[in-house]
């Protein structure tokens, strides 16, 4: 199924990083260590005094290698990291100092204006900052539940539950909106009945905790259930044959286990859920101070030409997607630690 | 079935993960994508082609594809080098590059594509030096195209970064003792083994492209015809209240980059299996 292996990649490229620590760590017997495998720039320099002073290389103890591989020219070297760097210098590092160069240009109080003096774009932060956390919050215990069943017990059915939790990697963002408004639009097949019951989902607040929870469903699930899997059930079933009850073993044994990589998700899931474009777009009906949300903010204030509002908001934006990135980083530390 | 799995299984909390798993799952996944299906198909055929094969719909999709697969490809190019920087040398900076790399993940694309918009337009960073160059600027294809490198760039980094990593060196060293040039040794020994996880990461900077909405209208125009993406066309067809032909442009869509994704693993299975 190839929606499947798409989002399973999805979430290996997304949390690659992580994975790979976690291999090192894990299935240590299986891989050669890395550094064997490293040859870098630096670390043959250092080898080649090494060698030209066989003492220093059997103090050191460095293992055995055969002949090394050339080192690629020094002008070549220098070219290629000057052109990662041109790369990521001008696709990802100059967007993101631009937005605070414009967010800032008028000045702090200005900026500062741009964003609390804004009735709307007080309420769409406001917003934001509610809808995402709730989002990620029903996302994460469903996905300690569903992690928990798939990566544990072998079931009929397994398979498909597997496959179903990859689909909204697959599917558009805005096809995912639709599917809401299919469903509890006016036009929809359960929103006047809804409606009777004076429930409004679209265009209003739980269209936009649905949108969002959707588009996000696999960040924590995915994360967990290969961490589950490596750490295997040994000391669970210990405890369960010790005589703990389902929620010591949850809190006592599992959970200290997964924290972190739990934290790992949660983080993904938020920053997602924080900048969901697509989905909030179609479902929110965009009205300014009841269901705009920050994203949805920088593009209303964008089209009615009010560029430093825009960039305010969105160097709020910014802001959150760089801790997110931080938070990220010092968690990575953490797991390979 | 729960019964089965407790006699092998003494872990507890099967019966009320799998509940809390499928009702969650039922709500939020199968309702939907029942009621699109539902909705598709209270077309009639003839009706449902009329919606999805229309000369606007015909254009957004050729925009869509073209685009993506563009970015894609760029992508491959720029995170090859990118990961190969990252695994191969050690220098300065190179911490920052590496987590540099994940910021398009986090960063919303609502931000992405109000950046772009500013930076592309003639007295833009970019424009200004793309304009006397005869590169047109904001509000062409060039732009969704940059846009879709920039939320794609870390797809190709990540897939291949893993894989360069673990790469034997034995083939090279054996390659060079053979004596064949870097250049040689690049080609021949290190890019055939790294070519199934190109092909992972453009599929999924490809697939990323076909659903982007988000940064896309901000740097785009939407102009029917010209740089209208499928997704705005969804929508335009939404705001109008077309529900029906909405959802079939929607299918066509998901119903693309599926088989699109099917193709390239059918390749990628048939490069491993000549590669093993």
């Amino acid at each position: 199924m190839p929606a499947s292996t798409l989002a399973r990649r999805v979430d290996a490229s997304a949390s690659s990083a992580v994975l790979r620590d976690r291999g090192e760590t894990s299935v240590l017997a299986m891989r050669p260590h890395p550094l064997t495998l490293q040859l870098t720039v630096f670390e043959r320099k250092e080898k080649r005094v090494d060698s030209a002073h066989p003492v220093h290389a059997d103090k050191q103890q460095q293992p055995w290698r055969p002949a090394p591989v050339r080192d690629d020219p020094l002008w070549l070297r220098v070219a290629l990291i000057g052109a990662a760097f041109a790369t990521v210098g001008g696709l990802i590092l100059v967007p993101v100092i631009y937005v605070f160069v414009q967010a800032l240009q008028a000045g702090l109080t200005t900026y500062w204006q741009n964003l609390w003096g804004d009735e709307d774009t007080r309420h769409a932060i406001w917003l934001t900052m509610s809808v995402a956390p709730l989002s990620v919050l029903c996302n994460t215990l469903f996905g300690i539940a569903a992690a928990w069943t798939i990566a544990r017990f072998r079931f009929p059915g397994r398979a498909v539950l597997t496959t179903l939790l990859d689909v909204p990697f697959a599917v558009s963002s805005v096809v995912a909106g639709l599917m809401f408004v299919l469903l509890f639009g006016m036009q929809g097949y359960l929103g006047p009945m809804l409606r009777a019951w004076g429930i409004q989902v679209i265009f209003a607040w739980p269209g936009l905790v649905l949108a969002t929870t959707f588009v996000t469903l696999p960040f924590v699930v995915r994360e967990l259930i290969p961490l589950l899997q490596a750490i295997g059930s040994e000391e669970e079933l210990a405890a369960v044959s010790l005589g703990a009850n389902p929620w010591q073993l949850f809190w006592r044994v599992t959970l200290p286990n997964i924290k972190w990589g739990l934290i790992y998700g949660i983080i993904q899931c938020q920053a997602r859920a924080i900048g969901e474009f697509g989905a909030v777009y179609v479902v929110s009906g965009h009205i300014a101070g009841q269901t705009d949300t920050m994203p949805l903010r920088v593009e209303k204030l964008f089209q009615e030409y009010n560029n430093p509002g825009s960039f305010a908001v969105a160097s709020l934006l910014t802001i959150m997607a760089l801790v997110m990135l931080i938070a990220k980083l010092c968690l990575e530390r953490i797991l390979a630690a | 079935m729960g019964t089965a799995a407790r006699q092998r299984n003494p872990l507890p909390g099967f019966g009320l993960g799998l509940g809390i798993t499928v009702t969650y799952l039922s709500l939020l996944l199968i309702l939907p994508l029942g009621a699109c299906l539902l909705r598709a198909s209270s077309l009639t055929p003839s009706a449902f082609w009329a919606a999805v094969w229309t000369e606007r719909a015909q254009a957004a999709y050729r925009l869509t594809f073209g685009t993506s697969a563009i970015a894609a490809a760029v992508n491959v190019l720029l995170g090859l080098l990118v990961a190969w920087v990252l695994v191969r040398y050690r220098f300065p900076g190179r911490a920052v590059l590496d987590a540099l790399v994940d910021l398009p993940f986090a960063l919303p694309t609502a931000v992405a594509g109000l950046v772009y918009s500013g930076l592309l337009v003639p007295s833009g960073w970019y424009g200004q030096w793309l304009s006397p160059l005869g590169v047109p600027g904001a509000y062409t294809r060039f732009a969704i195209v940059v846009v879709l490198v920039f939320v794609g760039f870390p797809f190709v980094v990540r897939t291949v970064q893993p894989v360069l990593e673990t790469l034997e060196r034995d083939m090279e060293e054996a390659a060079e003792l053979l004596g064949a040039s870097r250049w040689q040794t690049f080609a021949r020994v290190v890019l055939p083994s790294l070519f199934s996880s190109l092909i992972t990461g453009f599929s999924l900077a490809f697939a990323r492209g076909l659903g982007e909405y988000g940064s896309v209208v901000f740097v785009s125009g939407n102009m029917p015809f010209k740089t209208e993406i499928a997704p705005v066309l969804i929508v335009s067809r939404l705001e109008e209240f077309a529900y029906a032909e909405a959802t079939a442009i929607a299918l066509v869509l998901v119903a693309g980059s599926v088989l699109a994704l099917a193709a390239v693993n059918w390749l990628e299975r048939r490069s491993q299996r000549y590669a093993g």
